[in-house]
């Protein structure tokens, strides 16, 4: 991949960068986990609405965890749309877990063993906690499958740090102040969660090594394909730094850029809190006062909510002038990243959610304004004021997070899950959790996995694409079959065409992989094409009955069809034996229409004729014996 | 090296602790064949094999390591576990009423068991407080564990025991009883007390949750929080039980101890008054009346207690082809009093007259009722009914089954003669027997009909 970044002079790899992937991927299972709805029946219609409210509860270890209680402070209606094709009782936390689903733990286990981690003894069904709502019960069935795993990458070994088999989270319909929407469909269905260590130094390699383990999974061909089928969670950290979590990014290539932007971020924080240290600030000597200044300012952005409930704070934050200010990516300053937390905790919905005075953007504070806050605040010069408008509470929450934040940033970077944002930066989601929030699932026993079925899976392992490439390779397929073929579900059938030297590898991956995808563009569906029409189809080509051409005639007119008769199709689309003389007459009435017509080089002429021969003999006839015959006969005597 | 328990390990497992010389809670480094695993050997359920350690991995994730695996435990150093809800002091307001909270078990407040691997209750003024901090904003709360059981082995020992609190307390000056109670039994016990409580001054209200306390969807603190506000505030000086209406995080009802029911397994709203509506709704601070005839608070009215109880009584649930050595084995036991849970109108079949005779001859009180829940008794629309009371069986009216079980053992810690037990279980004490049953009484609404899916679709259910 080729970079480009707009800070030349910031190297990641200079800076420390640290990166890891979580690699979630649905499995493709009949049902889902945990219960026995179908898995994969997606719809926005929906038969009921349930509401819920999250309160944080201890681990098991008797802790509360740090998210758990900054998810309560947002007090969130969360609604669950339910569509009872796709949902049943047990989504809604209404019924409680049925045995996991064998399918879907052999396949994980399937999947651990590629990724040569060692498989556990025992699976412990875990409760990982999430208040966000995201799960109707408030937390995720997880397990772990596999641990201490590795792949081979470039002439090193990235560490699979653990293989977790759990159920996915609802999909999100709308998030808007205290009221947050799901929809249950994708809940439950079960996905695995591949962890690496943080052993990726360069943005670009985050994208290889996702690219790698992805696709491994698609070509042990078991894992769920589609939109939202598979989601990339990236860990990065730069020296000095914390781990921050970049959640959900759905496209591989977004994550250069995404690491990139995170880690100037960091750099740009680090420096932030220098600045704050060489003016004496740090965590626990933040000076900040409050005051109210309800109906004093003219700002738009505050007098556009006529509501009466609503007060106006100002919070003054000592000696942090020009702070808010600081940049820490292309589009973003230290205020984005504060007004972030704000927004998510407070619930305050309004853009831009606060104002302060380092603004000097068109929604800087009037002369007038900046007067009633100097008059209201005693403000000096190396003072910082934000101000905050809302319901009482939410503008409470609001300040108490500014300090907050800003007292972390004397600290250095919080411990946060961020949320992708389209220009490549991210913003705050929620505080990261911590292994608090994990508690064993008392409605599950433990799995015992006994080490013979491990052995029986370990015999039947698909081979890994990294080896079918060199195979591919060798027997002189071009590089771009070479990559498809690899991952391709019918790389069995490939190697089985291909074996007794009866059909060609070129012509067997060109259809199975080029047509395929062909017909797929023509709205086509290739998977209903079985391996076993297809190696017949192979058959009748080794037998003469057609030529290459026509393999895409035949497969398009089956496709249309839904008939696997190859006989029959051949025949109906003309396709036959022709003999020679039979050859030879069309060949010269195409040449002497040709001759009518003028004026054209020698090139158009042949264009023309092998049209006009093609048009009744493709697939018949081989198109390179034509166009010898048609050249021939072109030819002036 | 301390002496430590290893708690729930047992055979070859617990020999390789010992042989490593390690110990439940130890924070170790296993090396196994599949490579080295790092974290805390947690307790195992009794009930699993002796062939797994159980390790919380750093990830907070827990694993169990197959014993052959292992090839060197080493420990350096230990945490263990202390789950503990942050306890704090629950503030006094001399404005606010004065709530006393009667624990018995159940999962109102709850905390894991490792050895079973299960939920045990946990319960403390402190802890509510620390985990439910609202309840201050409602009352001062005082707090009474008076027992530790799942509500499965609740016994008629308890039903009294909490009668004779619930005068303690109100006598104390409490202004509101709630009773923390494991929801499988929460109706029997509602019933009991509702007999056993002949008049009360203040509301007595039932609690419980369908999901434990430690979940963060957990119904606990919502049924907590609204059961305290109907026992601080409400008029209604009658035995209740407060649990979710819908299953959704939005009211709860109030249903008369002698009419209500656990209907679903699992389901939040699985308490549903049986054969007329609750008395009112609860939430956020509001009680929403729906009925009018209940008996109104008033310090005047003294706490009557009446907490006899003879417990040779039993239901029979009926079933096509019963034989009747299953009611001649309860005479034969010594068993003073059986309810039969009829079909229909109040029915069983014939082979077992002989033996229903010969019981209510030996003194037995035979009362029936009907196993389809809602709806009265009514013997006389079919000869066999009339049949039946001929044999000395009476009809029970519209008591539910576990209903009059519980008041068929109460009436006979007062009287065993047969005219004096048919007069007190006919003559209802609690609501327990309506007059008459109300259209909305019986609301069963069926999925797929285009008018429920509507509901559905609009209503939090």
């Amino acid at each position: 991949m080729k970079r480009d970044y707009p800070y030349n002079n910031f190297n990641p790899r200079d800076a420390g960068f640290r990166c890891g992937l979580e690699i979630h991927q649905q499995l493709d299972t009949e049902k889902k986990l945990f219960c026995h709805c179908p898995a994969g029946v997606y719809s926005d219609e929906y038969n009921a609405q349930l509401l819920r409210h999250m309160r944080p509860t201890l681990s098991e270890l008797g802790e509360y965890d740090g998210t758990a209680l900054m998810e309560f402070k947002t007090r969130k209606d969360i609604i669950y749309r339910i569509n009872k094709d796709s949902a049943c009782t047990y989504e809604t936390d209404d019924t409680p877990p049925f045995p996991i689903n064998k399918q879907a733990v052999d396949i994980a286990i399937e999947i651990a063993l590629l990724l040569n981690c060692s498989i556990v003894g025992e699976l412990h069904v875990i409760r990982k906690q999430y208040l966000d709502g995201s799960i109707p019960a408030g937390f995720q069935r997880t397990a772990i499958v596999g641990v201490n795993g590795w792949i081979p990458f470039k002439n090193r070994k990235i560490e699979i740090f653990q293989l977790a088999i759990e159920e996915d989270a609802c999909r999100e319909v709308s998030d808007v102040g205290h009221l947050r929407t799901y929809t249950t469909d994708r809940l439950a269905m079960p996905l695995i969660e591949v962890v690496t260590a943080p052993h990726i130094y360069e943005p670009e390699e985050a994208y290889e090594v996702g690219m790698q383990i992805g696709r491994l999974l698609r070509a042990m061909g078991k894992v769920r394909r589609g939109i939202g089928s598979v989601r990339q969670d990236v860990n990065v950290s730069i020296e000095g730094g914390t781990r921050v979590e970049i959640k959900g990014v759905p496209r591989l290539p977004l994550i250069p850029r995404l690491v990139y932007f995170e880690a100037y971020r960091q750099h740009r924080l680090l420096q932030l809190r220098e600045m704050m240290h060489e003016r004496g600030i740090e965590e626990d000597n933040l000076q900040t006062e409050r005051f109210d200044i309800t109906g004093r300012l003219e700002h738009p952005a505050i007098t556009v909510f006529p509501d009466e409930s609503f007060i106006v704070s100002v919070l003054l934050l000592k000696k942090m002038a020009g702070l808010f200010a600081h940049k820490i990516g292309p589009d973003r300053r230290f205020a984005d990243d504060v007004a972030g937390r704000v927004r998510v905790i407070a619930c305050l919905i309004h853009r831009p959610v606060i104002l302060h005075t380092d603004d000097t953007s068109s929604s800087a504070f009037s002369h007038r304004d900046m007067n009633e806050i100097l008059s209201v605040t005693g403000m000096k010069k190396d003072d910082l004021a934000v101000v905050v408008w809302g319901p009482p509470d939410d503008v409470v929450t609001g300040l108490n997070e500014i300090e907050i934040r800003c007292r972390e940033a004397a600290v250095g970077i919080p411990n946060e899950t961020r949320q992708r944002m389209t220009t490549g930066e991210t913003d705050f989601e929620r505080i990261l959790p911590g292994p608090d929030r994990m508690y064993p699932d008392t409605d599950s026993p433990p799995l015992v996995i006994p080490r013979d079925h491990v052995a029986e899976i370990r015999k039947k392992l698909p081979e890994q694409p990294l080896d079918r490439e060199k195979r591919y390779k060798k027997q002189g397929l071009p590089d771009h079959l070479t990559w498809m073929m690899a991952i391709s579900p019918r790389a069995v059938l490939f190697d089985r065409l291909v074996s007794e030297g009866k059909i060609e590898p070129v012509l067997a991956a060109t259809v199975l992989v080029e047509l395929m995808i062909h017909l797929f563009r023509l709205g086509g569906e290739p998977e209903t094409f079985g391996d076993d029409d297809l190696e017949n189809l192979f058959t009748q080509h080794r037998q003469g009955s057609f030529t290459r051409e026509g393999f895409r005639m035949l497969i398009e007119e089956s496709a249309q069809t839904g008939s696997r008769n190859w006989t029959e199709l051949t025949a109906k689309i003309g396709i036959r034996r022709v003999k020679p003389d039979e050859v030879k007459s069309i060949i010269t009435d195409a040449a002497s229409t040709v001759a009518g017509v003028n004026p054209m080089d020698e090139a158009q002429k042949f264009r023309m004729a092998m049209g006009l021969v093609m048009e009744k003999l493709r697939g018949s006839v081989p198109g390179t014996e034509l166009a010898q015959m048609v050249k021939e006969t072109l030819k002036p005597d | 090296m301390s002496k430590k328990s290893n708690s729930g390990y047992k055979g070859a497992a617990l020999s390789v602790l010992k042989n490593f010389d390690v110990n439940v809670w130890g924070d170790v480094r296993i090396t196994t064949s599949d490579g080295e695993f790092s974290g805390i050997i947690l307790p195992r359920s009794e009930i699993a094999d002796d062939r797994h350690v159980v390790l919380k991995l750093t990830t907070g994730y827990n694993i169990g390591l197959e014993v052959g695996t292992i090839e060197e435990i080493e420990e350096h150093g230990s945490k263990e576990a202390h789950y503990k809800i942050p306890e704090k002091e629950f503030p006094f307001d001399p404005v606010k009423p004065n709530v006393v909270l009667l624990g018995t078990g159940g999962t109102i407040a709850s905390r894991l068991d490792y050895r079973s691997g299960a939920v045990i209750p946990a319960f403390s003024p402190g802890e509510l407080y620390g985990a439910v901090p609202e309840l201050a904003d409602i009352c001062n709360l005082k707090t009474d564990k008076l027992y530790g059981v799942f509500s499965e082995n609740i016994t008629p020992e308890h039903w009294s025991g909490t009668a004779e609190a619930i005068k303690r307390e109100v006598d104390n000056g409490a202004d509101g009883i709630v009773i923390g109670h494991g929801t499988d039994t929460m109706h029997y016990t509602a019933a009991a007390l509702s007999f056993m409580v002949k008049s009360t001054p203040v509301p007595i209200v039932m609690v419980g949750s369908q999901r434990s306390s430690d979940r963060p969807s957990s119904d606990a603190a919502l049924n907590l929080i609204n059961a305290t506000w109907t026992a601080a505030y409400s008029d209604i000086a009658e035995v209740m039980v407060c649990m979710f209406g819908p299953t959704s995080d939005e009211y709860a009802l109030l249903h008369r101890g002698t009419r209500v029911r656990k209907m679903h397994s699992s389901y939040r709203s699985t308490f549903r008054t049986i054969g007329d509506t609750p008395i009112a709704r609860v939430s956020g601070g509001e009680i929403n009346l729906i009925k009018k005839d209940y008996r109104r608070r008033n310090p005047e009215t003294p706490l009557e207690l009446d907490t006899v109880f003879d417990d040779r009584v039993s239901i029979v649930y009926y079933y096509p082809n019963m034989q009747p050595d299953i009611i001649d084995s309860l005479v034969d036991n010594g068993y003073k009093g059986i309810v039969i849970a009829g079909t229909g109108l109040g029915h069983v079949n014939k082979p077992l007259y002989p033996s229903l005779k010969r019981a209510c001859d030996s003194g037995v009180h035979i009362f029936m009722t009907v196993e389809t829940l809602w709806g009265y008794v009514q013997m006389y629309v079919y000869d066999t009914g009339r049949d039946i009371m001929e044999l000395g069986v009476v009809p029970g009216a519209n008591m539910l089954p576990e209903v009059a079980y519980v008041k068929l053992g109460w009436v006979l810690g007062h009287t065993h003669d047969r005219e004096k037990v048919a007069e007190m279980m006919l003559t209802p004490y609690a609501g327990e027997i309506t007059e008459r049953e109300t259209i909305d009484g019986y609301l069963i609404m069926q999925g797929g009909l285009p008018e429920m899916e509507k509901f559905l679709k609009n209503i939090h259910f």
